[in-house]
């Protein structure tokens, strides 16, 4: 099972290695992990996808939710959260192919923002689904690298919102 | 007025008046100023000692224990201490002197990341990297080990930073804290849940373990129990939660506890389980547990609750605020009939195996040791078989049992007793060990001697690591490998080398009478145990 937790930490040095310290030594997986700084400067938004059963993921709740440094934390359900992720991908490509793959990226809405002789670098913006797609979709071509963020996460409308007043 | 003089200032404002410490060049500026303070500094003899000797002295006084060591080694030698306490949920503030901030990262002279290595063995750490952050930092420090489930908190400070200068120093009279608030208060419609189950079951059963002296609830629990008649059964950290002759103790469960004790949980259809992990040590198998029981697990930890099994009833807080808050139910109930099956297998337990006449029993000795020690003595126990020896006869009174719990640390014994009488010189403090665990630490004899703490010290002499010896015959067929610690000492030098008076005993012969001469003596003692080499636990 794949959870999404949204943590909000202070924003204190080695605060991310605490976090991810604790998935290690406990034998928690962490999918992909993003962090950064929120509205409030004085903490940080990290965002975890995570897996294992249902004791597992409780217990991963709890554990991270005991660390002095964590404020809050809390599940992003998938169907009131919207999450987004970021991939930058470069593909070698040549004239004959080019056109092609620039119609591919075109239906995906991403953009180049890179180009030369023989490669091409593609950024694309989505939820997990979308990217996985399209990297799909450039498997008849030589993806050289990828670079993924990692997906960061909101939930939706303005209730439990958490308010940093103190 | 320097940093260090600033951790000295919060350090008394924070009542602490002794410490247990090693000093080395990066933590000098410490150490001087501590001079100028009434706080009295024990030298120990090795690091890891003065963790130890900082976690018997929380224990007994109920204080945060401190010690302080320098850089490097100084700080690594801490961190089996540090482990130790943080198994068994000990509030410690351990101080390190560190190398110059500037330099840090640099792999100089004596640097170790000691809040790096540390990581997983703290509850929190801080590395002070700003002089002005000193109070703030130990008010926390001091707050985060105290509060909640108690552990230790690392304080790493570079040597520059002691001795910069610190203006406006204030120490913060409240701690704020953005991000930690620990739950106290336990949920009153979950505490009511309690008294209708009670009122459902019929054969309920109290497991109760450290969590319940740590928080400082023994009496609570003797009064609850005692309220509607539940037995009570506790972990090893548990001891003593109830005097051994309370007739609602039913002794220590686990694979060493004893057998009614383990039935008692067994049968039962109502478990509540207050301060205790539901461990491997304690509960082979914690699915048998919750398969037809109700389970109310009480802890401040709520990240323990539901770790090992699922329970019915959740309650997250302090111990004894939850306790208060249960003394406003009631529940009408009778338990007599279960009393009465218990008590009928406490009597059916087979009585120990016949002492062997050439050698010291050690169940019997422990026994008579219990009887004659003082009530409010402070027992503690050592690691291996005399550990097992121990929490299986020694008998709670309204003393304390202190033992290495969760991280079973061998050398434990000597320098957590040395902390203990430290706490209150007023207790009587004996140390049982064996002689495996009594070489890991016997250097603190020293400290004893140089700052006169007068603690008792027994080693149960039979040449061997008893308990991997006996895990060996069973396992390994008798295949023994690395266990045999012959190679002496002879412990009459030892004791004579430190001035300690010595008592060497050989068989059972006018044992109650020699014991009586060892604690009657005001000084320290050290008494020698010859048991059979081959005596095993079971």
């Amino acid at each position: 099972m794949i959870r999404v937790l949204q943590l909000i930490v202070d924003n204190t040095s080695g605060v991310l290695s605490r976090i991810s310290g604790l998935f290690s030594r406990r034998g928690y997986n962490i999918e992909s992990i993003t962090a950064g700084i929120t509205a409030d400067p004085r903490y940080t938004r990290i965002t975890i996808v995570t897996s294992g059963d249902e004791d597992i993921l409780e217990q991963i709740e709890k554990q991270v939710g005991k660390l002095v440094d964590v404020r809050d934390i809390r599940v992003l359900e998938t169907h009131d959260s919207v999450f987004r992720e970021l991939v930058l991908i470069k593909v070698k490509v040549g004239d004959d192919k080019r056109q092609t793959l620039i119609s591919i990226c075109e239906v995906f809405r991403s953009s180049i923002i890179d180009i030369t002789k023989d490669s091409m670098i593609i950024e694309l913006t989505g939820d997990q689904s979308k990217i996985n797609a399209f990297i799909e979709m450039l498997s008849d071509y030589e993806i050289l690298e990828i670079a993924r963020t990692g997906i960061a996460g909101l939930r939706r409308g303005s209730e439990g919102v958490i308010y940093l007043n103190d | 007025m320097i940093g260090a003089d600033a951790i000295v200032k919060c350090l008394e404002k924070e009542g602490v008046t002794t410490l247990f410490g090693y000093p080395g060049v990066a933590i000098c500026p410490f150490f001087n100023s501590i001079l100028e303070t009434k706080i009295e500094t024990i030298l120990v003899r090795s690091e890891q000692n003065a963790a130890h000797a900082a976690s018997g002295y929380a224990r007994v006084s109920g204080k945060v224990g401190v010690c302080v060591a320098t850089s490097g080694p100084g700080a690594t030698n801490l961190i089996t201490g540090i482990a130790t306490a943080y198994a068994d949920s000990i509030p410690l503030i351990c101080i390190t002197g560190q190398v110059d901030s500037k330099l840090l990262g640099s792999d100089v002279f004596q640097e170790a990341d000691v809040t790096g290595a540390c990581e997983s063995f703290v509850k929190y750490s801080y590395l002070i990297k700003d002089v002005s952050d000193i109070p703030r930092v130990m008010k926390e420090a001091f707050h985060i080990a105290s509060t909640g489930r108690k552990g230790p908190v690392l304080i790493d400070i570079p040597i520059d930073i002691q001795n910069r200068q610190i203006t406006g120093f204030k120490y913060p009279d409240s701690v704020h804290m953005r991000t930690y608030k620990p739950t106290v208060k336990g949920h009153a419609m979950q505490i009511g849940k309690i008294g209708k189950a009670l009122e459902k079951s019929r054969k309920p059963v109290i497991l109760a373990g450290g969590g319940v002296i740590l928080s400082g609830a023994r009496k609570n629990l003797h009064d609850f129990s005692h309220k509607y008649g539940i037995p009570v059964v506790s972990t090893m950290m548990g001891i003593g939660v109830l005097p051994g002759d309370d007739p609602l103790y039913y002794g220590m469960i686990g694979n060493n506890g004893r057998s009614y004790a383990n039935l008692a949980m067994k049968e039962s259809d109502l478990l509540i389980v207050i301060g205790a992990r539901i461990a491997d040590r304690a509960i082979s198998s914690p699915d048998l547990v919750a398969k037809n029981t109700v389970l109310i697990h009480i802890d401040v930890d709520p990240a323990e609750i539901g770790k090992n099994v699922g329970p019915t009833i959740p309650i997250v807080g302090d111990i004894k605020s939850i306790f208060e808050d249960l003394a406003g139910i009631s529940a009408k109930c009778d338990f007599s009939e279960w009393i009465k099956t218990l008590d009928g297998y406490r009597r059916k337990e087979p009585s120990r195996k016949k002492p062997r006449r050439k050698y010291v029993d050690p169940a019997g000795f422990i026994s008579i040791l219990s009887d004659k020690m003082d009530d409010n003595a402070v027992y503690v126990a050592d690691v291996g078989q005399n550990q097992m020896w121990s929490c299986s006869y020694y008998k709670a009174k309204k003393g304390r049992f202190l033992t290495s719990g969760g991280m079973g640390t061998m050398g434990y014994s000597v320098p957590a007793a040395i902390g203990a009488k430290k706490a209150d010189k007023r207790l009587q403090v004996v140390a049982v060990c064996g002689d495996g665990s009594f070489q890991m630490s016997m250097n603190e004899l020293a400290t004893m001697m140089q700052h006169k703490i007068p603690v008792k010290i027994i080693v149960f002499n039979n040449g061997y690591l008893g308990l991997v010896r006996e895990y060996q015959h069973n396992t390994y067929n008798a295949n023994y490998s690395m266990v045999s610690l012959s190679g002496g000492p002879d412990l009459a030098c030892i004791a004579e080398a430190y001035g300690i008076p010595f008592i060497r005993i050989t068989d059972n012969t006018g044992m109650e009478d020699k014991i009586d001469e060892f604690l009657k003596e005001k000084g320290a003692g050290l008494m020698e145990c010859m048991l059979d080499p081959l005596d095993t636990v079971k």
